[in-house]
């Protein structure tokens, strides 16, 4: 697909830890309501290319465009702010705070965002519904098992309803049945709300559930021809 | 897969018409290959004459005579053997893939671009897989579910030769 009508693009970002460059020339874009898999081998740049991306880090040079926003340009508050309002994230593990109950940690972001308890708790309790976990809303993080974490997790990056997912390894801690489950209904979700979801993994099995996928290698992203 | 043996399998549970056995079959496991009525029948004279089937019945009709088989007691043990034998490991050694890859190197051509190529085949594949399992009943996600897992052992394969390309490129060119 051609970055044209991309809702977040990427061009030419280099990115160097010391000597070693992680990111070498990388380009990306990703459409509204699309799941795209970047995969490549351990340490050839996903997560620092996903980084750039959500405004985590800032590239050396290159530019990161989200709409009419030029990323890269941005101070770190403004690119926090965003993040806070148009960004989700869910990570391999430990991103539950584990002194809050499931329904309070899916209501988090909510409640940052300036929305009022009983209307978080709300919209939190329908996406604990969605996720089909509502049944662990009042136990705590370190009561549950790790599958039902994920999907918390997951309800949690998507009740701000967001416009991009970036979502690192999601499934990198559970086995088999529960990887699929939460990319099941990760991938469903993010399409039914119109969120657009960058998804690193090296698994192939769970890149499967992507529209298509980018392979980075040496910091070079490629699109695979004929994948879309 | 044994045809043969998942016939007679099927007939284990009462005899059947060649008719019944091939639509058993392809229902529960003829997704994407379903039988030929040949198959069928060349296989019941074959295991007709080994005596692990017999003719329970003949109808007769406007057609040709449609036989009913019932399984033997040889048939059962016979099932019975089969199914308690572990299938030999396949590692799929010299596979067309690696000739490919080699080929390319020899040759001078991009075997990078040949492993991208195929891996965005794979990829697709196990997309429409991925589809339809998520679409379908536990039978199909059982028999999506194993061919993901060899088509994630080649992308495996596929990276892991990726990354050794250089080698492998010094090591064939001598």
């Amino acid at each position: 697909m051609t970055p044209a009508g991309s809702l977040l693009e990427a061009r030419a970002l280099r990115k160097a830890y010391g000597p070693t460059p992680a990111l070498d020339g990388a380009d990306f874009s990703i459409h509204p309501g699309e799941v795209v898999a970047v995969m490549g081998p351990s340490g050839s740049g996903k997560s620092t290319l996903l980084h750039c991306l959500a405004g985590i880090i800032r590239p050396d040079s290159g530019t990161v465009r989200y709409g009419p926003h030029t990323l890269t340009d941005l101070s770190d508050t403004h690119r926090s702010a965003l993040r806070r309002t148009d960004f989700g994230f869910v990570f391999q593990f430990g991103q539950l705070v584990p002194e809050l109950t499931c329904l309070e940690n899916v209501a988090l972001p909510l409640r940052l965002n300036g929305t009022r308890r009983k209307a978080a708790e709300h919209r939190a309790r329908d996406w604990l519904e969605r996720l089909e976990v509502d049944d662990v809303a009042a136990k705590r993080p370190g009561e549950i098992s790790g599958g039902q974490g994920q999907r918390v997790a997951v309800a949690r990056a998507l009740a701000p309803q967001p416009r991009v997912v970036f979502a690192d390894e999601p499934t990198g801690a559970l086995d088999s049945l529960n990887g699929e489950r939460v990319m099941g209904l990760l991938s469903d979700a993010a399409r039914a709300t119109g969120a657009a979801v960058v998804l690193v993994t090296h698994e192939p099995r769970v890149a499967a559930y992507a529209d298509r996928e980018v392979v980075v290698r040496d910091g070079v992203a490629r699109e695979m021809a004929g994948a879309a | 897969m044994s045809i043969g043996h998942t016939l007679l399998g099927l007939l284990e549970s009462g005899p059947r018409h060649g008719y019944d056995l091939k639509r058993a079959f392809d229902e529960h496991f003829g997704q994407d290959r379903p039988l030929h009525y040949g198959q069928v029948y060349s296989t019941m004279s074959r295991l007709l004459k080994n005596g692990l089937v017999e003719v329970d019945g003949v109808e007769a009709g406007a057609g040709p005579e449609r036989k009913r088989y019932a399984i033997t007691d040889a048939g059962v043990t016979d099932v019975a053997q089969w199914l308690a034998r572990p299938e030999k490991p396949e590692p799929y050694l010299q596979s067309t893939l690696y000739t490919k890859v080699v080929l390319a190197l020899m040759t001078g051509r991009d075997a990078a671009e040949l492993l991208d190529g195929q891996r965005t085949e794979h990829l697709r594949l196990m997309r429409g897989l991925t589809e339809r399992k998520r679409s379908g009943d536990l039978a199909d996600q059982l028999i999506c579910d194993h061919a993901l897992f060899h088509l994630e052992a080649d992308l495996r394969w596929l990276e892991l030769t990726a990354a050794r390309l250089d080698k492998l490129a010094a090591a064939v060119r001598g």
